[in-house]
């Protein structure tokens, strides 16, 4: 029997009762008294230098509160960047400065140049078309590699390079690496891209700002997955705002993806205007700002190659990649393709020797950060292509391949710095085996063939770091945060628990799965727990949810602090029944004395805990409220194993999914239905990623698709109904609920069994095609069989 | 968007005149002019919407002939042409989604000609004529390139007449992002021979495959294309497709278009 509540329990998710009927809180619904708009006026050339600004006319037009320009903020930070990373000769990475509004140059197409605040959004954008600049266009630096080459033109002059960072990972495992490969029996090699992406979450970013001068205190509402984090950022680096004069709210959020963990520009914008113009400032992106203002994910360019020996045991792994940070560092960039990449290069083998190298290029485009599964797809990508390749060279079967170097003990200690605590995964591969029929499989292609579809199969495995982090560790590594988690618990009197959580739920669910957590914890119906999260006022201090994180550590958080109520409530209920502290039981919402028929319902605990009437105030403190920060010890590690099978039409190079197992290890599950609607959407993301999603510049750095038209999404009829299984699960050993996060892994785990799909169906019908870049898209595929 | 005037009148001839004030637009399903006022690439000083004038409306057979009124929605041509006319109405159920074919209309399609545009694939293969309110204009004379046709300066599309043939079949392969045609053929079959028109492709916008006309003519079979490759000169090549990859599309499409009219 499926359990129909706490732990286990596949609740229907509460949240989605607003969502689906138009009655959700999200920023862009807040309006403020007297609220002024803003319209960003941004570049139109990917890089140049700003000869002048003349917002004279346009000041004058009506409507028009007030025009700023870089110029209103020199003096004032630009945006920070929260990880600095040290080069492999020891020297920090470069980090140019990155100003609100453009100041001398404008590096990308869509950096604001000016923002024009007026009474209504129609009158800024007239106001704005009244600017006259002069802008003398510059050469745009689009190509990563061309960038590095001396003589290229510079994104930012100053700093005399494009180049960021040259990162080696372990730089002193690198002479061993060499010489691991200089006595392979076999070395396969495979460049790829990596490609970049747009996020598309289905709300576009707003923020609004407003600033109450009887308090002087100043409040954002912003679509952000962190608003404790944005506070911080903006308030200490950009505008100097202590955090008890600076509120930032963000309420329901539609979707995220990572690309609203950074702090951005026109957050910063709205909370300064707001404050020097005594009036909330409002603006809401357009998709077309979108796609050139929202930090773009992925674009790297890898060169992988695997050291066999004779046995086909892998030996070594070196790679070097190029990864794009766009025109400015955004946020988290710099640990993107570094220590959310570079540590995941053992995947779930055990290959003794691993050697990173990354170049982080500057280049006159959106800025590149973390987007769902950040760095750890490309991580996955690169390794699972290039093994699927190993076995077509050695004639091996890659299944067989990738088990014979599984890892099988644990823990286990990478090469590349990071420790699995548990895992298993035959286990998964073996239920993948299953759901995906693969012994249906040669049947299936003979029906495709019948048909004249070329049909191929494709699998690969990942493991993923999740619960993002530990902070002693992270802080070595270059961070500029710590990464716990917070919850406070609060008990009413009357028994009903509030949990103000330091996570964001913008699509995840927090609100239904967590008082689940609750609810099994203290025996209390899940419609008596309420969650609280994304505002700074309401919630202790927290970091928010990106990285599959909320569940391991804000969870965790969450459990720590309900532990401290149910330590006092068990005191209180002592009391209450005088009986010692050490006998009492909590079970299904009712504290009984061990071996007697004493017993006193939750409610009245909490009762006696606000009316303390009779309690023991010698003793502790009335109330029923804890606070808990969590810290994790180490990343979770969950793995898994997917299937792809393809259809390709060798006429037009059409590829369809025709089926797409997945097979997850979570640790525990919380909420069976919500991991299965994550890693629905995850893989989702993936086919869109592998099929179909391409942010694509000229060599002039113009945004070729800048817009639905040529941006690519997945929609319904692109995806097949997944067959997804979790019953594999090897508890995380390190959180208090052996969770181990869900939220990135479809993302992560898909692009790989895709395209090796897609190469598996092209070799079936003879063509030897190696690798095609994503997306693979049909004119690629025909260009790779008729190239 | 800039501010505009905004008018609906109930009969062509007023439509004429509401249209003769300087840069006035007219309006079908707005499901292209209005995007692109969004983003003020255009400053009509008045609208005309054409949704209100009854006789710009319907579909009808009579004889040899499927006549489609201007400001005929495309879900409409779907359901109504489907039993005198099936390719055009596959054709029609196949733009865009639900939202779009439920405002977009045929006058609207033909007159913005669109290269990647369904609609006028139909129109040349079917050797349609496109009644104006002052004139009819043969679809061979119409389509003029990307985005042009022979339509004057507030000239209103009112009717558009399809010959119908004995066989035909619309093969639209899809552009990724847009769903718009990559490459689109349709072919129809009449008493006196058979046309090809090919959109999606050419950087002249909507044309007639002329080699395959003949080919086909003779032997309506899919066998006949097979040997034919379209030139890839002049095809277009962007993010989705080189010209080459468009002109192999062609013979594809061409070839089960055949295969599929039967
Ligand atoms: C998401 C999306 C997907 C689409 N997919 C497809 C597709 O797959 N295939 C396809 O073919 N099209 C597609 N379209 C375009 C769609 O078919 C539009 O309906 C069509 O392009 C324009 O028709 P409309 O009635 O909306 O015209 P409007 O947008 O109102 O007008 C377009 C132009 O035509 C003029 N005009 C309108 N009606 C007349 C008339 N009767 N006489 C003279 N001039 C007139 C207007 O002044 C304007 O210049 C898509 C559109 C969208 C938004």
């Amino acid at each position: 029997m499926p359990k129909d509540h706490g732990i286990g329990a596949s609740n229907k998710r509460r949240e989605d009762i607003r969502f689906l009927t138009g009655t959700g809180n999200y920023t862009d619904d807040i309006n403020i008294h007297g609220q002024a708009y803003v319209y960003f006026l941004r570049s139109d050339v990917a890089h140049g230098k700003i000869n002048s600004i003349d917002t004279a006319a346009a000041a004058a037009m009506p409507g028009v509160v007030r025009i700023f320009t870089g110029a209103d903020f020199e003096g004032i930070g630009g945006l920070p960047c929260g990880w600095q990373v040290t080069d492999k000769h020891g020297e920090p990475m470069k980090e140019p400065p990155h100003p609100v509004l453009a100041q001398g140059k404008v590096r990308h197409v869509g950096d604001p140049i000016a923002a024009v605040v007026a009474d209504s959004l129609d009158q800024a954008r007239d106001a704005a078309e009244a600017i006259e600049l002069d802008i003398e266009e510059l050469p745009a630096v689009v190509d990563m590699k061309a960038a590095v080459q001396e003589g290229s033109a510079l994104v930012h002059d100053d700093i005399g390079t494009n180049l960021c960072y040259d990162w080696g990972f372990v730089e002193e495992n690198k002479g061993a690496v060499e010489e691991a490969f200089s006595k392979a029996a076999h070395v396969t090699t495979l460049e790829l891209r990596n490609n970049r992406l747009v996020a598309n979450p289905m709300e576009p970013r707003v923020a609004v700002g407003d600033f109450n001068r009887a308090s002087g205190d100043s409040t954002l509402y912003t679509t952000s997955q962190n608003p404790h984090v944005i506070r911080l950022l903006m308030g200490a680096f950009v505008l100097g705002i202590p955090e008890h004069k600076l509120r930032v709210v963000a309420p329901d959020v539609g979707g995220g993806f990572g690309t609203k963990i950074f702090h951005y520009a026109e957050e910063a914008f709205c909370t300064f205007a707001a404050k020097q113009l005594n009036r909330a400032v409002k603006w809401t992106s357009s998709r077309s700002e979108a796609f050139m203002s929202d930090a773009h994910g992925r674009d790297h360019v890898t060169k992988i190659q695997l050291a066999l020996d004779a046995d086909n045991n892998f030996t070594a792994l070196r790679t070097e990649t190029y990864a794009n940070m766009g025109a400015y560092l955004s946020t988290f960039a710099p640990s993107v393709p570094t220590w959310l990449h570079g540590t995941l290069m053992a995947g779930n083998y055990k290959t003794p020797l691993i050697y990173v190298n990354v170049k982080a290029v500057f280049t006159n485009t959106v800025p590149v950060d973390a987007y769902r599964g950040a760095g750890r797809p490309e991580a996955t990508f690169q390794l699972e292509r290039v093994i699927d390749k190993a076995a077509r060279e050695l004639g091996v079967d890659p299944v067989e391949l990738r088990r014979q170097n599984f890892i099988t003990e644990f823990p286990y200690a990478t090469p590349v710095a990071v420790e699995y605590d548990t895992g298993d995964y035959h286990a998964t591969m073996d239920k993948l085996v299953e759901i995906a029929d693969f012994a249906g499989f040669e049947a299936r292609r003979k029906d495709s063939e019948a048909k004249g579809k070329l049909r191929g199969l494709g699998v690969n495995c990942y493991i993923e770091a999740c619960g993002i982090a530990p902070s002693n560790l992270v802080g070595q590594l270059g961070a500029r945060a710590g990464l716990y988690e917070s919850a406070t618990v609060r008990v009413n009197a009357t028994g009903g628990v509030v949990v103000m959580t330091g996570s964001h739920s913008h699509g995840q669910g927090h609100e239904t799965s967590f008082p689940q957590v609750i609810s099994e914890m203290i025996g209390i119906p899940e419609d008596q727990v309420e969650i609280v999260h994304g505002d700074t006022a309401r919630s202790p201090m927290g970091m928010g949810t990106y990285g599959s994180r909320s569940l391991a550590v804000g969870g965790s958080a969450m459990v720590r602090a309900a532990e401290k109520i149910i330590n006092k409530a068990k005191k209180i209920a002592a009391h209450l029944m005088e009986a010692s502290e050490g006998d009492i039981e909590l079970k299904d919402g009712a504290f009984s004395v061990a071996g007697t028929d004493k017993s006193v319902a939750w409610g009245e605990v909490c009762l006696a805990a606000y009316v303390p009437h009779n309690y023991p105030l010698e003793d502790i403190e009335p109330g029923l409220e804890e606070t808990a920060f969590y810290d994790p010890s180490n990343f979770t590690y969950p793995s898994g194993a997917y299937c792809c099978e393809v259809e390709v039409d060798p006429e037009t190079g059409k590829v369809t999914i025709e089926s797409f197992a997945a097979t997850d290890d979570f640790g525990n599950i919380v909420n069976p239905m919500i991991v299965d609607g994550q890693v629905h959407g995850g893989i989702g993301q993936g086919i869109g990623q592998a099929l179909l999603e391409n942010c694509a510049y000229d060599e002039n750095g113009q945004l070729l698709s800048a817009s639905y038209m040529d941006y690519a999404m997945p929609r319904a009829s692109d995806v097949p109904f997944y067959k997804v299984d979790h019953s594999c699960q090897t508890p995380c050993t390190h959180n208090p609920l052996g969770v181990k996060g869900c939220g990135e892994a479809g993302a992560i785990g898909s692009p790989p069994a895709v395209v090796n799909a897609v190469i598996d169906a092209l070799h079936s019908g003879g063509h030897k095609v190696e690798h095609i870049d994503m997306p693979v898209s049909p004119s690629r595929v025909w260009a790779a069989m008729n190239g | 968007m800039y501010a505009f005037d905004f008018e609906k009148p109930t009969s062509v001839a007023d439509a004429v005149v509401a249209l003769k004030d300087e840069d006035a637009l007219a309006l079908g399903g707005g499901q292209t002019l209005i995007p692109t006022l969004k983003q003020r690439l255009a400053s009509p000083s008045k609208l005309v919407s054409l949704m209100g004038i009854a006789e710009m409306q319907g579909v009808s057979a009579d004889g040899g002939t499927l006549t489609i009124g201007g400001g005929t929605k495309h879900a409409v041509v779907a359901a109504e042409a489907a039993s005198a006319y099936p390719a055009l109405a596959a054709l029609a159920g196949g733009i865009g989604d639900p939202a779009v074919r439920n405002r977009g209309t045929i006058g609207g399609s033909l007159a913005n000609n669109d290269p990647a545009a369904c609609y006028p694939s139909a129109a040349l293969a079917s050797g349609a004529t496109i009644v104006t309110d002052k004139r009819e204009i043969a679809a061979d004379d119409y389509f003029q390139g990307m985005f042009t046709t022979a339509l004057d300066e507030g000239e209103i599309v009112t009717a558009v007449k399809f010959p119908i043939p004995e066989a035909a079949n619309y093969q639209k392969f899809e552009q990724p992002a847009s769903r718009f045609a990559l490459v689109g053929v349709f072919v129809a079959k009449y008493a006196d021979g058979v046309r090809v028109a090919v959109t999606g492709a050419s950087e002249e916008g909507v044309f007639r495959w002329t080699e395959a006309e003949e080919a086909l003519s003779g032997n309506f079979s899919p066998d006949a294309v097979a040997g034919l490759a379209a030139s890839a000169d002049g095809m277009i090549t962007d993010l989705h497709g080189s010209g080459a990859y468009r002109a192999h599309l062609i013979g594809v499409l061409t070839k089960r278009a055949v295969a599929a009219a039967g």
